[in-house]
């Protein structure tokens, strides 16, 4: 080690304290970028090699009675690699100690055994004999959550035939990474699970031989899905086709996928703020260092030391602060990615974990904080190289001030003479005021942005569970049935309000632009389900017309008046011109509203239901499950006071772990920005400060002036730091916003209050700390001391 | 005799902007190899300039500048560093040692980049200091530091010794002490010593005297009887 090594050793020994200040805040940065860009990359990557090894398909399609042959020509389509025919159906399960009404999605086998696309991944016992009815597989977090195993059984309701079913295995699928029953907001796998059952007891079961419903395409590598899906929805229609989708509408993906949207948000928005404000923190003390040391810059030069290596020893020193800060950041991000694959983990069913962070990860968080460092030291390494060394061995010249206009207002103002000088020194270094003030805003700005998911999601909860739908259940029917049953409905156990609501997938164009949605219908005066307009009333859709929710009318590109196509899907040429009625703000999903009748009138047929909304006295609810357990045309039933409960404890758990984070982020960086400025203002003033001591100033006197620059710049930090915060909160609001949800920007004036509250006094406390050592201050070896 | 520097109409102005300070006004003047020479004058008078040209610390104006057959004032900073690594020790009125290092480590600073260094441990004997080895210069008297700030410049064995102010900051035992080191090199090793200083006393332990007005050369003395640093006070 050569001795100038040894002296940028000590060197950061000294300076530990600013040292760690700007390694937690760099820390962070290195953390974020590492839990967010590393678990991304190990997700997709997760999931990409679960989808190769077990050929996740790249179009579906769904149909309500195709016959076998159409498999010919499908498998004939330029482009098609593989194709699988299956029927899936919904049922009412009946599982031993489950007192609720289970739903499950059932899927066919094929004679084979063993699918050719959307291979399912054993997990315990086996696939079930394609000749023997009574055997079924299912999905293993369903099996986990009921305490099933191979062996054991339940009754099922089969198209009204009440069956005893066994478990032959638990299985996993690339179809089910993300399992989500019909109209759920929130995996459950209490109450909904996929069962594999042969092909020959699902076609006895729901009257289906010869014939399929739904079906799963492979395409040749490279191959464009948008000629096939048309080829395969001209192909359909005549069997009541409901429009093919590519795997990007596939429910389980489109989920990934809005995860892995959120996490390239966060990676690309957050890691850059902490690594520019440690950049600038390292600037600022660099630049002290190397003005203190400016007589020893001139003697390494006069001694022979080059203008490289003097660079080069500045910047090793924020490389050693980088480093500090790589270190932390690893240790922290490691352990973030772990919990937030324990988080996943509860969503997310993969047979195998690749959740461990790549060394890419960590080389890209690690050599962008290096880089950073060295970007914020460069400029003063470089001054430091250029200083002539006949310049740095002379003291350098008094700062200059001037009188400026400021300076006669303040005149004016007979301000203190401590007043002055924290304006004077502002004034003196405005980039430097400017920066550190931005450093501290953008503490500021992040606790704004974190203040806003709390009350987005708290909007979020409250108008869709309490203004929204307030029904108790939902009962779920598929197909559809009149709406006349609701008669029916309302003599089941414990019901005391019974509403329908009818959904018909269609496709909506308007020019080149379309969106596969579910048009939703139901009666004016609908009180347990409604439709919350931007002002807070409930509105009906009208006679006429279409009324579309906010995000779709900007995805098609309307406004109202104007004429959208609306073909109805799983119909022979049922493609209808209607007016938008209406734009209405809603948070999830795409949504689009007509009034029954209307639809009923497109459609020329008497009004029919696919939901009945209930609102049921809670003294009989397991009375209403043990009937609907018998039900045959039930598809399934939502408890929207479980999901409700489940939905708000998961939004819960995620705020009070993203408040913390933020939290520790936000004080970590204001004190990183406070504490090393009052440290640098102290190493400029000290002789200042001690000329005032000896001229008879109090400490209090004193300190005013260290601590009172630090607050002056806080406060002016305010402002801006509401005005960041709020654009950050955007950005975030809209990096998360997918077809599945909308995150709202709501911003209270409380959230700018606590966040202003927080920075504030986190830079008070690290003023104090610094003010500390104005008491040590020792008067007469400061005066001595040459500057 | 070897000649070591010869300077050739030198001069040096310093510009900023609204005023012009010409601290070197066209100085000729040549120094042999193994003196040593006091240079004396006022404050302003040009010999720190001068120094600093001779050292490779700052370019002149104009004129030349030769250290033996090496042309100083056609050298770029990338040369003077060289020149400055295999040839030069300074030591300065303050000391400017580095603060975080100790007395050794100061030296080793200066040997850790020359090409024929003493072990710095016998640098710093020779200043007498071999016992305060390990001691950081926040430990040691202003005379100690001096000492060790000689043994630096000295650790490389320099063919020039260029001493600005070095007993400036210290009382008169002490400023004899450090003398007595800069004699004792200058006899035994034969480096060719340049000391800067406004206290005239000094000049009589000295081979030549240039006197400095103004930024020239007011007149030389050569000292025919030297006196020993013990027998100069002040």
């Amino acid at each position: 080690m050569t001795t100038l090594d040894r002296k940028l050793l000590r060197d950061f020994r000294r300076l530990w304290a600013q040292a760690i200040a700007i390694a937690l805040v760099l820390a962070c940065g290195v953390a974020i970028l590492l839990t967010t860009f590393g678990t991304f990359v190990s997700l997709e990557e997760t999931r990409s090699a679960y989808y190769e090894r077990n050929r996740f398909a790249d179009v579906f399609a769904d149909a309500k009675r195709a016959p076998l042959w159409v498999m010919q020509e499908i498998r004939k389509i330029p482009g098609v690699r593989a194709a699988d025919a299956r029927i899936s159906q919904f049922a009412v399960l009946d599982v031993p100690g489950q007192e609720e009404t289970v739903t499950a999605r059932i899927l066919s086998l094929p004679q084979t055994g063993v699918p050719h696309l959307n291979l399912p991944v054993l997990q315990v016992g086996r696939l079930p004999s394609p000749d023997v009815a009574h055997e079924v597989a299912v999905n293993a977090p369903f099996a986990k959550a009921n305490d099933l195993q191979p062996g054991d059984t339940f009754r099922a309701n089969l198209n009204g035939h009440r069956r005893e079913l066994l478990i032959t295995g638990t299985f996993l699928s690339p179809e089910f990474i993300y399992t989500i029953g019909p109209g759920a907001l929130m995996p459950d796998n209490e109450t909904f699970g996929v069962l594999w059952m042969p092909e020959i007891a699902v076609e006895a079961a729901f009257d289906m031989d010869g014939a399929f419903n739904s079906l799963a395409v492979k395409l040749n590598r490279g191959m464009s899905s948008d000629d096939v899906i048309d080829r395969l929805d001209n192909l359909l229609e005549p069997y009541g086709g409901v429009g093919a989708y590519d795997r990007e509408l596939q429910i389980s993906n489109s989920f990934i996928e809005s995860e892995l949207a959120q996490l390239k948000t966060s990676a690309l928005i957050l890691p850059p703020i902490f690594y520019a404000i440690s950049a600038f923190l390292v600037s600022m003390v660099i630049s002290r260092i190397v003005a203190l040391e400016r007589s020893e810059i001139g003697l390494l030069k006069a001694i022979g030391y080059s203008d490289g290596e003097i660079c080069l020893h500045y910047l090793m020193l924020a490389v050693l602060i980088a480093v500090a800060g790589i270190l932390l950041g690893w240790g922290a991000g490691t352990w973030l990615a772990r919990a937030l694959a324990r988080l996943y983990a509860q969503f997310f069913d993969f047979p195998y974990l690749i959740y461990n962070l790549g060394y890419g990860a960590y080389a890209l968080s690690g050599l962008l904080a290096v880089v950073s460092a060295a970007l914020g030291a460069a400029r003063s390494a470089l001054r430091a190289a250029r200083l002539p060394p006949a310049v740095a061995m002379a003291p350098p010249a008094p700062p200059r001030f001037k009188r400026t206009l400021i300076d006669r207002a303040m005149a004016g103002l007979h301000l203190s003479q401590g007043v002055v000088m924290i304006m004077r020194s502002l004034l003196r270094w405005p980039m430097r005021t400017a920066l550190t003030s931005l450093g501290m805003a953008l503490a500021v700005g992040v606790l704004v942005a974190t203040s806003f998911f709390p009350a987005a999601l708290d909007l979020l909860v409250s108008t869709t569970f309490d203004r929204s739908n307030r029904q108790d259940a939902m009962l779920l029917f598929d197909p559809d049935i009149p709406e006349s049953v609701l008669s029916d409905v309302m003599r089941l156990p414990g019901v005391i309000r019974a509403e329908g609501q009818q959904f018909e997938p269609a496709v909506l164009r308007h020019g080149h632009r379309e969106k596969r949605v579910e048009i939703e219908a139901r009666r004016p005066g609908s009180d347990l389900t409604r439709i919350i307009a931007s002002d807070g009333r409930s509105v009906d859709p009208p006679a006429t017309g279409v009324m579309l929710s906010q995000r779709l009318a900007d995805q098609l590109r309307v406004s109202p008046g104007d004429i959208v196509s609306v073909e109805f899907l799983g119909r022979i040429n049922e493609t209808h011109a209607v007016p938008v009625a209406g734009i209405v703000t809603q948070y999830i999903g795409l949504g689009a509203y007509m009034d029954i009748d209307a639809l009923s009138r497109l459609l020329r047929q008497a009004p029919r239901i696919s939901v009945a909304n209930l609102q049921v006295d809670a003294q009989h609810l397991p009375d209403l499950h043990d009937v609907l357990k018998s039900t045959p045309e039930l598809t399934g039933l939502i408890e929207m006071n479980k999901m409700r409960r489940s939905f708000e404890e998961t939004v819960q758990k995620n705020i009070d772990i993203m408040t913390t984070i933020y939290l520790t982020v936000a004080v970590l960086i204001t004190i990183g920005v406070a504490y090393n400025g009052a440290r640098i203002q102290l190493s400029e003033r000290a002789r200042e400060l001690a000329s005032l001591r000896i001229l008879g100033f109090s400490r209090g006197e004193v300190s005013f002036i260290l601590v009172g620059e630090t607050m002056a710049l806080a406060l002016l930090a305010q402002p801006l730091g509401w005005l960041l915060g709020a654009a950050i909160a955007q950005a975030l609001a809209t990096g998360s916003t997918s077809d599945l949800y909308e995150i709202p920007l709501v911003l209270k004036p409380a959230g700018f209050a606590q966040a202003s509250l927080v920075v504030l006094c986190a830079a008070l406390v690290s003023a104090l700390v610094v003010r500390r050592r104005l008491d040590r201050l020792d008067l007469v070896q400061v005066m001595k001391t040459r500057e | 005799m070897d000649t070591i520097f010869v300077t050739e109409k030198l001069t040096k102005i310093y510009d900023s902007g609204e005023l012009q300070v010409r601290a070197l006004d066209g100085v000729n003047l040549t120094l042999n190899a193994g003196e040593l020479v006091v240079l004396l004058g006022p404050s302003g008078s040009g010999k720190s300039t001068l120094l600093n040209i001779l050292g490779g610390l700052d370019h002149a104006s104009s004129g030349k500048v030769w250290f033996r057959n090496l042309e100083l004032s056609a050298l770029n900073d990338r040369g003077l560093t060289r020149y400055r690594r295999d040839h030069v020790g300074f030591v300065f009125q303050f000391y400017n040692l580095v603060a975080s290092l100790t007395a050794r480590e100061n030296v080793q600073l200066v040997t850790d980049v020359s090409p024929d260094p003493m072990p710095a441990d016998e640098a710093l004997a020779q200043v007498g200091l071999e016992h305060r080895l390990d001691h950081f210069p926040a430990e040691m008297s202003g005379g100690e530091q001096q000492r060790v700030a000689i043994a630096r410049a000295i650790a490389k064995r320099p063919e020039v010794l260029l001493c600005d102010e070095p007993t400036g900051a210290l009382d008169s035992k002490t400023g004899v002490q450090v003398l007595e080191v800069l004699q004792d090199v200058n006899d035994r090793l034969g480096t060719s010593t340049v000391v800067i200083t406004h206290n005239a006393a000094i000049r009589r332990m000295a081979h030549r005297v240039v006197y400095f007005l103004d930024g020239r050369i007011d007149h030389v003395e050569e000292n025919a009887m030297r006196l020993a640093p013990s027998e100069i006070s002040w």
